[in-house]
């Protein structure tokens, strides 16, 4: 058994605790939001939080969740009101959407962490996270907005 | 789906098929399968179908069925706004659902339900505009009848019919049931485009909250009750055949039900993915490799360049090439190549198998509903009305969801043969990227010959590659005179005014499953036709971005992108030091797109790709800012296949495995991209493919103009570029 929370909740699983952590949350607790692309951290579309940090749960074992709390997609906002999901629809970034999870979930990280991000700290931040639709200009657009978002600019 | 669902759907598509009745139905469609938008539109609430493409409920919300798939291109919002324009409901009120397996639904280009070739919205353009039209004159007849006023003089305001003289006024969801039980007229006029209210302004996407917070429904996120998971593992080889397996160790597994053998492999199913991916890794298979054992792409090469000296079918003649060659004052040759390439979506493969003693229910995000459907019945051995497709949304598709053979669908079915259970089959990214189904390796073969004035005046391109069609249901349709179209599209159909020119062919049977990738045979001709036009204008003295324009002279809308872009990119304005400026136009899915690209070369050979300006000339535009989306896309695809991407073979084993050596451009190596559209009141023509093929000529057009280095074999290689 493997005791931690999701979103806040606290949930108990009954699974290998070497299971990675993106199948006991898409199969265990039904939380689909967060993708698999390649399973070797390579893609960044299993992209969640754990303690604030972005961390690829398509290899971190469910065991490195004991305890702890995880935040996926799902728990960024239960209503589109967190300034990426405005920014994300304002552009209207994704095209087929799968990778847009991750590439929201590590973005978060990077605005909690830096307020106004220039291109190279988005560079640097979303550098792991792939989108074969090739959104990363409207990507990078919508990063800077949320940030003037967040900031208490008006939207356009 | 419960059974009585199932029936009313099908009542409903005999009913709605004829667009004459219509029928209330009750929608019980379980909760996230229903299409984009919240994931829930559209369920167990009483609707009315005005016919196959469109549903009015009590609530005033408008459903419109989407006969076409959404991989990205946009298409879950360009038909509403097609089907809505002549509807003129409350835009507000759309949602949007895929529509299932039938006739009805088939492309009007086509007769098959499939989405691909970018042919969606040229297909669908009056199509979707028609049947909301029917609609709006079934919804203003019941309103007239009730008024006893005369139709013609009611109005539709958002989702409202108005009678001003009367004061009257009925909202499409009050109206819809006795709307449905008028017969809509045989034909309808359509708008004049000055009058379009939603043609042509940018709408964002209806799928895109969806596709912010995870409820949007992918094939990999279906569940079903008491569903099992499956991986297969495959021969290493194409074409391979299991020997023997030991499944001891994968049985072992704690969740692991059986191990089963299929027709590609070797399924083991288990509770749940994980489980069944570690029992896989346990497996041990002996395997029967067969006849491609010793396939080499370094050898196809080989074979290939050899080929190619020797005269292929022709697919286009023109003039007399060969003396004109003979008698230029200058002629020129020159070799390109491009490898297999993956797809890579990043969602892998899957497929949802609901199977049944006489029935067969199947999830999953395809491109090809009447292939497939076709496929799953005769592995089920049901009649293919008896089987169903829920076709979810596709994390991306590039042609590979289009599967001429139906390889993930019937498959899935084979594995739901034996688990005797609903199973979903998972690929993982290596099961994608080994699991063939590439663009083919090809190889182009030039010579030109130029008069004295440095202009061509011969043109001849021999083409080696493996025809997608051959040996395909499509074979008689695409194959024409031992010519498949799709090997020399882009070469054959030259817009450029050169006298005298010749294309053929080679199609070398080789046994690596080749398919459809965006842009198809436009992928290498657009890349080495732009190239090595580069080539000739240079060899003759001539700016590049003139001699096209010299070359294009009967060619308006081909030249006013060209123009356009170059305008844009203030061609021939000097660049700062060590960056290099390349131009490349390209005809495709009968869209017109011209692009420059601004690159630097570093002294380790490493290219960056700065900016890409693009025009592109599509005819009449639906949403504008998805015309924009498709061309960043495409740009962005078209330079991953530049850059980076190669699958290769050695002793028949495909050498790459995951994004580590399958790498994809990322936001760091992502160049600023514009878009220019030329306005044009023509019929729509394709857009989701036709940005990727100028891209890479473009490129090393600019790596040429900053290097001097020619680049004639892609993924283009450092190596080749470095400093000595």
């Amino acid at each position: 058994m493997t005791n931690f929370f999701v979103n806040g909740k606290a949930v108990q699983v009954d699974a290998d605790p070497s299971t990675p952590l993106l199948w006991v949350l898409r199969e265990s607790l039904g939380l689909t939001g967060t993708k698999f692309g390649c399973g070797m951290a390579l893609c960044g579309a299993c992209t969640v939080h754990l303690e604030g940090k972005a961390i690829r749960s398509c290899v971190a074992p469910v065991s490195r969740a004991e305890g702890k709390h995880v935040t996926t997609i799902e728990g960024l906002s239960s209503d589109l009101t967190h300034p990426l999901q405005k920014a994300w629809i304002e552009l209207d970034v994704p095209q087929c959407g799968y990778c847009q999870s991750g590439q929201i979930m590590s973005a978060a990280v990077l605005l909690a962490e830096i307020h106004k991000p220039t291109d190279k700290d988005i560079d640097e931040a979303m550098g792991g996270n792939i989108c074969r639709c090739g959104t990363y200009s409207r990507i990078r657009q919508a990063i800077h907005r949320a940030a003037e978002l967040s900031a208490g600019g008006r939207t356009r | 789906m419960s059974a009585p669902a199932m029936v009313g759907r099908r009542e409903f598509l005999k009913t709605g098929a004829a667009v004459g009745g219509g029928l209330l139905v009750s929608w019980s469609m379980p909760l996230g399968v229903a299409g984009a938008g919240a994931g829930k539109a559209g369920a167990a609430e009483n609707q009315v179908a005005l016919n196959a493409f469109v549903r009015i409920g009590t609530d005033e919300s408008v459903t419109v069925i989407s006969s076409h798939s959404e991989m990205g291109q946009g298409i879950y919002t360009s038909l509403p706004m097609l089907l809505n324009e002549e509807l003129e409901a409350d835009w507000s009120k759309i949602r949007v659902e895929a529509a299932p397996v039938d006739k009805v639904y088939n492309h009007p280009l086509f007769a098959m339900q499939m989405t691909g070739g970018s042919t969606t919205t040229p297909g669908e353009w009056e199509h979707y505009r028609k049947m909301g039209a029917l609609a709006r004159t079934m919804l203003v007849s019941a309103a007239a009848q009730e008024w006893k006023v005369d139709a013609a003089s009611c109005q539709v305001d958002k989702g409202v019919v108005l009678h001003r003289t009367t004061g009257k006024r009925a909202t499409y969801g009050s109206l819809a049931t006795a709307a449905s039980r008028i017969t809509p007229p045989a034909e309808v006029k359509l708008k004049d485009a000055k009058s379009f209210t939603l043609i042509g302004k940018s709408t964002r996407r209806l799928d895109t909250p969806s596709k912010t917070n995870g409820s949007a429904q992918f094939g990999l996120d279906v569940s079903l009750p008491g569903m099992l998971t499956a991986v297969v593992a495959r021969p290493p080889v194409f074409g391979g055949k299991v020997a023997k397996v030991d499944a001891s160790d994968a049985l072992k597994v704690p969740g692991v039900k059986a191990v089963e053998q299929v027709e590609s492999g070797v399924a083991v199913i288990a509770e749940r993915f994980w489980p069944a991916k570690v029992g896989r890794d346990k497996l041990v298979v002996e395997w029967d490799l067969g006849p491609n054992a010793g396939l080499s792409t370094e050898q196809m090469l080989r074979d290939f360049a050899e080929q190619a000296k020797t005269p292929g079918t022709v697919a286009k003649k023109a003039g007399d090439p060969e003396s004109a060659l003979k008698s230029a004052a200058k002629t020129l040759t020159a070799e390109y190549d491009v490898p297999y390439l993956a797809h890579a979506m990043m969602e892998p493969l899957n497929c949802v198998v609901d199977l049944r003693a006489n029935s067969c229910e199947i999830w999953t995000g395809t491109q090809f509903e009447t292939v497939d459907r076709a496929r799953a019945a005769e592995v089920a051995g049901l009649a293919p009305e008896k089987v169903q497709i829920h076709t979810t949304l596709l994390g991306g598709g590039f042609g590979r969801r289009a599967n001429p053979a139906s390889d993930f669908v019937r498959e899935a079915v084979q594995v739901a043969k034996v688990a005797k259970a609903p199973v979903k089959v998972v690929w993982t990214r290596e099961d994608d990227l080994k699991g063939g189904w590439y663009r083919p390796m090809w190889h182009d073969r030039f010579a030109a010959g130029l008069d004295a004035n440095g202009e061509p005046v011969a043109w001849t391109h021999t083409i080696v590659g493996q025809s997608i069609a051959l040996g395909t249901l499509f074979e008689s349709f695409l194959i024409k005179n031992g010519v498949d179209d799709a090997s020399v599209e882009g070469a054959a159909d030259l817009l450029y005014g050169i006298p005298n020119m010749q294309v053929d062919l080679h199609s070398p049977k080789i046994g690596v499953p080749v398919q459809w990738w965006r842009s198809v045979g436009h992928s290498h001709t657009g890349f080495a036709v732009e190239a090595f036009l580069d080539e000739v204008a240079h060899a003759g003295g001539k700016d590049p971005y003139e001699l096209r324009r010299k070359l294009l002279a009967n060619q308006p809308r081909m030249l006013a992108v060209l123009e356009l872009a170059a305008q844009k990119a203030n061609w021939g304005a000097k660049l700062p030091p060590g960056v290099g400026r390349g131009i490349a136009g390209h005809f495709s899915f009968d869209s017109y797109v011209a692009q420059v690209v601004e690159a630097s070369v570093g002294k380790d050979g490493a290219v960056r790709v700065h900016r890409v300006v693009c025009a592109v000339d599509c005819g009449t535009v639906i949403n504008p800012d998805t015309v924009k989306a498709q061309m960043e896309g495409g740009i962005v695809f078209g330079l991953t296949a530049a850059l980076k991407t190669e699958i290769t073979l050695k002793d028949g084993k495909v050498e790459q495995s995951n994004f580590h050596d399958y790498q994809m451009l990322r936001i760091f190596e992502s160049p600023k991209i514009e878009v220019y559209i030329v306005p044009s009141s023509a019929n729509p023509t394709g857009v989701g493919e036709p940005g990727v093929p100028p891209v890479a000529p473009a490129l090393t057009n600019a790596i040429f103009a900053v290097t001097g280095k020619r680049v004639r074999r892609l993924p283009i290689r450092a190596s080749d570029l470095a400093e000595a």
